[in-house]
């Protein structure tokens, strides 16, 4: 047997290594792909009954989304917050917990960012954006341990108290910029942070800023963090079955905070992303549910860190397509929503996408 | 300075009867769905789809009491979807609840551009009036603040009385009571435990469609976007407040109604910003939820229920 024959069959079994590992992640990532195709059809079916043509409608959708760089820096743009927000409640849900006030903890992160922001002037960048940014962290994380201290000390379920610790979080930011915090004039703002504490545009002229690179960084420690670190095996070990972790010699209660501090300083980042990035102050309410697509972008996400990523530039396409959809076509922006929400039902129970598959004559 | 008389008096109370009211009839929407054992995170999202489909009704027939019968029709249809989803295909039923929420929020902004051309608001439809009650309403102080209201007000009040005589009193009651304890026992016993989570999802979906219908067709004489405003989660926290039980959950919700109520008047001559109390039933449902009053236990573990 000569070497050219050894090489090509070497070559041959790499290709087919490579091909069965893409059949099994296609596979792994079939349920969502059949609910992302499931919602474009039930929205077709929307869009057709009040009027509207979904191959216009979707086709605007995505030449708006990625014909020009206005429309691909849109996209990102709107990625960016749900990629944080989805991390943040993947993060949570590994240990076992829902996370569902991610939507308060980027906006309360949101807040502190924006007051390291605007409180210093004349730092240079690299002091003060790091600051800023690490501000934003920590008013995440607290917002992410005060629940989590209720949960572990005194058992207070934690889809309630972080749900209701969002609200407090609107209010009392609120407050904060209608109030003590107001810039001049009659939007309830904040005033501009300083140069110093902004995060750098990265494809002007869009909006496009490095929170993005900071959202793909984070999601890579993600999945380092799960994967490789001590603090990630605990998490998973009290998330897969608490007592055999318990009594594996895991301490269930620190493993609970952790999880719950390290999933809100990921939103609180988030929302200092927004503020240093996108609009430079912190705008009262400026979050349009943020929290809420993270959880259904994480679950669509197959609830792993890069699934989450593609998921959420899913949901920038949805958002910043249908901005462009909305301009071409007249079709309300707020088909994008329904979609959404079709994608999350959907996702809510495999069992309905296994029984749509055999019922469709697939095998899976 | 402000006078104290400005702020609290009998109007205040009235008020404050007609904001807990929404919250009565979801919560009793919730303690109906958590009872079988299902968390209606999507509370929110079917009042504001009775919201939105009472206004719509009432568009169409000019009649408010058909709307309010289509408010509860779609309510039990968005009830009905959850049940599947979560009992059917034993689904994760926060996820389901928020995939109900985010549907609300934009199918109904969607259609309500299909329809009326606006994103904002419908136009004004027909509202249902006050039915002044003979005798109690020229009675001192109650009579100002229970006998001029609308009939939601009053349907609420009823409703909460058959809640608690459905759940304690009858067959049906300790059937729900038995699936959301102790499913595996509930089936073995002979009680059709799927049937039974079914009616308890629906029931819970048609009160919070009702809730909706209360905003929209009796509130006020519109729809507006996002008009649920957060109001199907205070429901689930005065569900938590009051036990699980529907004089507790209507006394929570009268709590809540007050604090809403209070926090408009305050607003209105300016003595407090209104953030601050608005907060006040998120605070107070994280206290309670903390143990610090009394402990909590809800009437379920929430485990979907699979025969296999």
């Amino acid at each position: 047997m000569n070497e050219e024959v050894r090489m090509s069959q070497k070559v041959g079994q790499m290709f087919g290594k490579i091909g069965s590992k893409l059949m099994t992640l296609l596979q792994g990532a079939m349920p969502q792909l059949v609910a992302v195709f499931g919602a474009f059809l039930v929205g077709a079916i929307v869009l057709l009954a009040t009027g509207h043509s979904p191959i216009e409608a979707y086709g605007a959708m995505l030449t708006g989304a990625f014909g020009d760089v206005f429309g691909i820096g849109q996209t990102f743009t709107q990625a960016t917050p749900i990629i944080f927000t989805a991390l943040a409640f993947l993060f949570a849900f590994k240990c076992g917990l829902f996370n569902i006030g991610a939507e308060g903890q980027l906006l309360f992160g949101g807040f502190t960012a924006a007051l390291v922001g605007i409180s210093f002037n004349g730092l240079p960048v690299f002091i003060h954006l790091p600051l800023a940014l690490l501000a934003g962290a920590a008013g995440g994380a607290l917002w992410g341990f005060i629940p989590a201290v209720l949960k572990a000390k005194l058992g207070a379920h934690e889809v309630i108290t972080t749900m209701m610790f969002s609200y407090v979080a609107l209010y009392l930011t609120s407050y904060m910029v209608n109030y003590p915090l107001k810039a001049p004039g009659w939007v309830p703002q904040t005033v501009f942070v300083a140069p110093s504490a902004e995060l750098p545009s990265i494809l002007p002229p869009t909006q496009l800023s490095a929170s993005f690179i900071l959202a793909l960084i984070i999601a890579g420690i993600t999945a380092y963090l799960l994967k490789r670190t001590t603090i990630g095996y605990e998490v998973r070990a009290i998330g897969l079955n608490p007592a055999a972790a318990e009594s594996g010699g895991i301490n269930i209660k620190r493993g609970v905070i952790l999880a719950l501090v390290i999933s809100g300083a990921m939103a609180g980042l988030g929302g200092a992303g927004e503020v240093l990035g996108v609009h430079r102050r912190f705008i009262d309410g400026f979050s349009p549910g943020y929290g809420w697509d993270g959880l259904a972008v994480a679950l669509i996400g197959g609830l792993n860190p890069l699934g989450a990523v593609l998921a959420a530039i899913l949901f920038g396409t949805l958002r910043s397509g249908g901005m462009a959809m909305n301009r071409v076509t007249g079709v309300p922006l707020d088909i994008i929503f329904v979609l959404q929400a079709l994608v999350v039902l959907f996702v809510a129970a495999p069992r309905l996408i296994r029984y749509l598959l055999k019922k469709g004559g697939f095998k899976w | 300075m402000v006078d104290i008389v400005d702020i609290i008096n009998v109007g205040l109370f009235a008020g404050a009867l007609r904001m807990a009211t929404p919250l009565v009839y979801a919560s009793l929407g919730g303690i109906f769905s958590e009872r079988v054992g299902i968390i209606n995170i999507g509370l929110e999202g079917m009042m504001l789809t009775g919201a939105f489909s009472g206004v719509l009704a009432t568009f169409g027939t000019g009649n408010p009491w058909i709307g309010i019968l289509v408010s509860i029709i779609v309510g039990g249809l968005l009830g009905l979807l959850h049940g599947l989803l979560t009992v059917k295909f034993a689904g994760n039923q926060i996820v389901s609840g928020t995939g109900i929420n985010i549907f609300a929020l934009g199918f109904t902004a969607y259609m309500s551009q299909i329809v009326w051309g606006s994103r904002g608001a419908s136009p004004n439809v027909q509202d249902l009036g006050t039915v002044p009650i003979p005798l109690l309403k020229d009675l001192p102080v109650v009579g100002e603040i229970l006998g001029n209201q609308t009939p939601l007000v009053y349907i609420a009040l009823v409703v909460v009385v058959l809640s608690y005589i459905v759940l304690s009193k009858t067959s049906f009651g300790l059937r729900i009571k038995a699936v959301g304890e102790h499913p595996a026992a509930a089936d073995t016993a002979g009680i059709n435990v799927y049937k039974t989570k079914y009616l308890g999802v629906i029931i819970s979906g048609m009160l919070a469609g009702l809730g909706g219908a209360f905003l929209s067709l009796d509130h006020l004489s519109l729809f507006a976007l996002g008009m649920s405003g957060g109001r199907g989660f205070i429901a689930l926290a005065a569900m938590i407040l009051g036990g699980w039980t529907p004089f507790g959950a209507l006394g929570a919700s009268l709590l809540f109604g007050f604090t809403e109520a209070l926090q408009m008047r305050l607003q209105s001559i300016g003595a407090l910003p209104s953030q601050i109390i608005l907060t006040v039933p998120y605070i107070v449902t994280i206290v309670v939820l903390a143990g610090f009053v009394r402990r909590r236990i809800p009437p379920s573990d929430y485990k979907p229920y699979l025969k296999d």
